[in-house]
């Protein structure tokens, strides 16, 4: 799976120009050429399999939490998968991810491994923050996902230093953060947008702007509500796309990639979105009408991507009855996964406090 | 005197309601407190009764809509600032200590901040490493504050009403552990002092000291100790700054043994302070070394079995209490 994205990014840059490309990009590129050739349509059927994929995970966790296998706060992506997976796509495995409390989306477009997300759900050892983060902090250094943050914009300055140690490191990689519109009105992400463009560091900025910060609408948070403006007082190149498209947003994000790389410098990335499901599964939808759900839920990116491949006659009916089966099994080896999992014992409560210690 | 049983919840929703009848200049401001109905529903209703003026629904800008209430304050006004859970509060910290707590003192006396914050705290609903900090003690470190804790149902519904009238910054720590818990309180509760501590239960052979989250979980284990012939004076201490010390020191004076519970983090929490106190006035009363049950050193796990294990549990209180009696 993972090739194939590689692959992605290769084929979403064919139209580029070479001349522009940095000479160590272009060599990783080459790398990842000779690692396989893909038939047609089997790049984008792997784009429909991930957002089909963290919609189903999505259903499970809510079914999971329902039974009190998950607890605490549980944050759903439902509706929003396009983002994800379209800007996921424009990144190589090596670019850094960084992300807020709903982020299971953005670890299943990662690559996460669905099984080790669940049982962080559970809070079992096996979780890939050994269960001690649970739904809100998925964190996997190996495939450079660095969280899962719960503080509303308090991983944005973090994305800008990590975006300076690799420009000083010469690394060519770029930093990727997604974070809701309700977190662009924190003094951080304004700080974050003006360190990055005064010091011209590779931060992807992602702004899911699904319209509502819990239950607060944009209206009520935002004087200037058309966000991507925000990127021209700190000189930032920015733009607003629909988050419901997934080939929207992966152009889009391809876009920005290439500037990003091109000119060293930051860009802000607005994806229109829409969440289906509450804010949280505490959440009693007091502020919005129900139609209003309805009609952004005919905006649905996966029926839409899905006609889209058929139209162009890259997938088939077929095809994605077996996706279905696929993404039913990969959950169900999940759940078990998770269930199977084991409870730290207590006596290991002090652990990770200080690096090298001793429990 | 009438009891009535209500929820923590609507204890707080009606000490609110009260402030907002009967004083115009009152306002309650914070992150989802009108549309959504507050994040736990304890503001669930107001903005349809007072309207958009009178519950302020903000934008995530903790140090700007904090800062806005200490200037609205100075200016007249009565505002009610809800920083939704303590968590949140860090990216207020310098408004609250540089300029609410310090106003005062650096104006030479002109410009004081008649200012309430409320917020949600405390551990117990698995909610992981950021969102679970009991941070009472960072507070109750700044001069200029006045710091409560409403560790019962009847300072979850007066408190705020009192803290209204004070001319000073008041803190007021709720407890999101405790909304759905049911309890008898006198019907016609209301403004409760903010200056004393509370004996919540009268004993002979040992002080505890408690706030917050430990008054219900201590007073659970002294109804134990009690059928076990320990009786166990139950110490609230409200307000944790400025603190009042008397009624703990008298306390002790008479059991002769202390020991105080907290969720909060061990090292320079509340249970620190509290037995300075103890040594440098009562220290020659004690009959027993002093001892503390507190937060585990650790950020909070998501896990149940650990989050649990994180903070001391009313059978801790009851084991580390018959210890102390030497049993
Ligand atoms: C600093 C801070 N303030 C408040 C909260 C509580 N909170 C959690 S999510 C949220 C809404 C965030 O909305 P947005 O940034 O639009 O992201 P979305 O949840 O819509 O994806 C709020 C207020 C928080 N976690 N952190
Ligand atoms: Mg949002």
């Amino acid at each position: 799976m993972v090739f194939l994205r590689a692959e992605g990014f290769l084929g979403a840059s064919l139209e580029w120009d070479k001349e522009w490309l940095p000479q160590i990009y272009k060599i990783h590129m080459e790398k990842r050429a000779k690692e396989k050739k893909v038939s047609p349509g089997e790049q984008e059927r792997h784009l429909l399999y991930q957002m089909m994929l963290i919609r189903r995970f999505e259903e499970k966790s809510a079914e999971q939490y329902t039974k009190e296998k998950i607890r605490g706060f549980l944050h759903l992506y439902i509706g929003e998968e396009a983002v994800a997976v379209g800007v996921t796509q424009a990144l190589s495995d090596e670019d850094y991810v960084l992300s807020t409390y709903r982020e299971h989306g953005h670890a299943l477009a990662k690559n996460m491994d669905s099984g080790a997300i669940m049982a962080e759900m559970y809070g079992k050892l096996e979780g890939c923050s050994k269960g001690r983060g649970g739904s809100m902090h998925l964190f996997d250094a190996n495939i450079n996902f660095y969280g899962g943050n719960a503080i509303v914009a308090g991983h944005l300055p973090m994305d800008v230093g990590m975006a300076l140690a690799s420009k000083k490191q010469q690394k060519n990689i770029i930093t990727c953060c997604f974070f809701g519109e309700g977190a662009a009105a924190e003094g951080e992400f304004h700080e974050a947008m003006n360190l990055a463009a005064l010091w011209q560091v590779p931060v992807l900025f992602v702004c899911e702007n699904n319209l509502y910060a819990m239950g607060t609408a944009l209206k009520y948070t935002h004087a200037m509500q058309d966000l991507e403006k925000k990127g021209g007082a700190y000189e930032i190149e920015a733009y607003a796309v629909d988050g419901m498209d997934l080939i929207a947003v992966s152009k889009a994000a391809n876009d920005a990639v290439k500037y990003i790389k091109t000119n060293n410098r930051p860009y802000f990335l607005v994806c229109n979105t829409y969440r289906f499901r509450p804010h949280s599964m505490f959440d009693a939808e007091l502020y919005r009408d129900k139609k209003e759900v309805e009609e952004w839920k005919k905006k649905d990116p996966i029926p839409k991507y899905q006609q889209h491949l058929i139209n162009k006659k890259l997938l088939s009916k077929k095809q994605i009855d077996e996706m279905e089966k696929q993404i039913e099994a990969e959950i169900k080896k999940a759940v078990i996964f998770a269930d199977e999992g084991s409870w730290e014992p207590i006596e290991d409560l002090t652990k990770f406090v200080y690096s090298g210690q001793k429990a | 005197m009438e009891m009535v049983k209500m929820t923590y919840r609507e204890a707080l929703k009606q000490g609110i309601r009260e402030a907002l009848l009967n004083d115009e200049r009152v306002f309650l401001m914070g992150e989802d407190v009108g549309h959504y109905g507050g994040a736990f529903a304890v503001s669930k209703g107001l903005l349809q009764e007072f309207g958009a003026e009178r519950i302020m629904d903000v934008p995530l800008s903790e140090s700007g809509f904090v800062g806005a209430g200490i200037g609205a304050a100075m200016a007249g006004m009565k505002p009610i600032v809800e920083v939704m859970t303590v968590n949140f509060s860090l990216l207020a910290m310098d408004q609250i200590i540089n300029n609410a707590a310090t106003l005062l003192h650096m104006s030479g006396g002109q410009l004081n901040v008649p200012l309430v914050i409320r917020m949600g705290c405390g551990i117990g609903r698995q909610l992981a490493a950021q969102h679970s900090h009991s941070w009472e003690p960072y507070f109750a470190h700044v001069p200029g504050l006045v710091v409560l804790s409403a560790g019962t149902h009847e300072d979850a519904r007066g408190m705020l009403l009192t803290a209204l009238k004070s001319p000073d910054p008041v803190i007021l720590f709720e407890y999101t552990f405790m909304l759905n818990m049911e309890k008898e309180i006198a019907s016609d509760a209301g403004a409760m002092d903010i200056t004393k501590a509370k004996v919540r239960r009268d004993g002979k052979d040992i002080t505890l000291i408690t706030y917050g989250n430990g008054v219900y979980k201590s007073l659970e284990a002294a109804e134990e100790l009690s059928s076990q012939g320990i009786e166990v004076e139950v110490i609230d201490l409200r307000i944790l700054r400025p603190m009042d010390e008397e009624t703990f020191l008298a306390s002790v004076a008479k059991t002769h043994r202390a020991l105080v519970v907290e969720d909060a983090w061990r090292s320079g929490g509340m249970a620190a302070e509290v037995f300075s106190r103890i040594i440098e006035k009562v220290f020659f009363e004690l009959d027993a070394p002093l001892q503390r049950l507190c937060g585990v050193e650790v950020p909070i796990p998501y896990p149940r079995h650990l989050e649990e294990a994180s903070v001391p549990q009313s059978q801790d209180i009851v084991s580390t209490i018959r210890k102390m009696m030497g049993l």
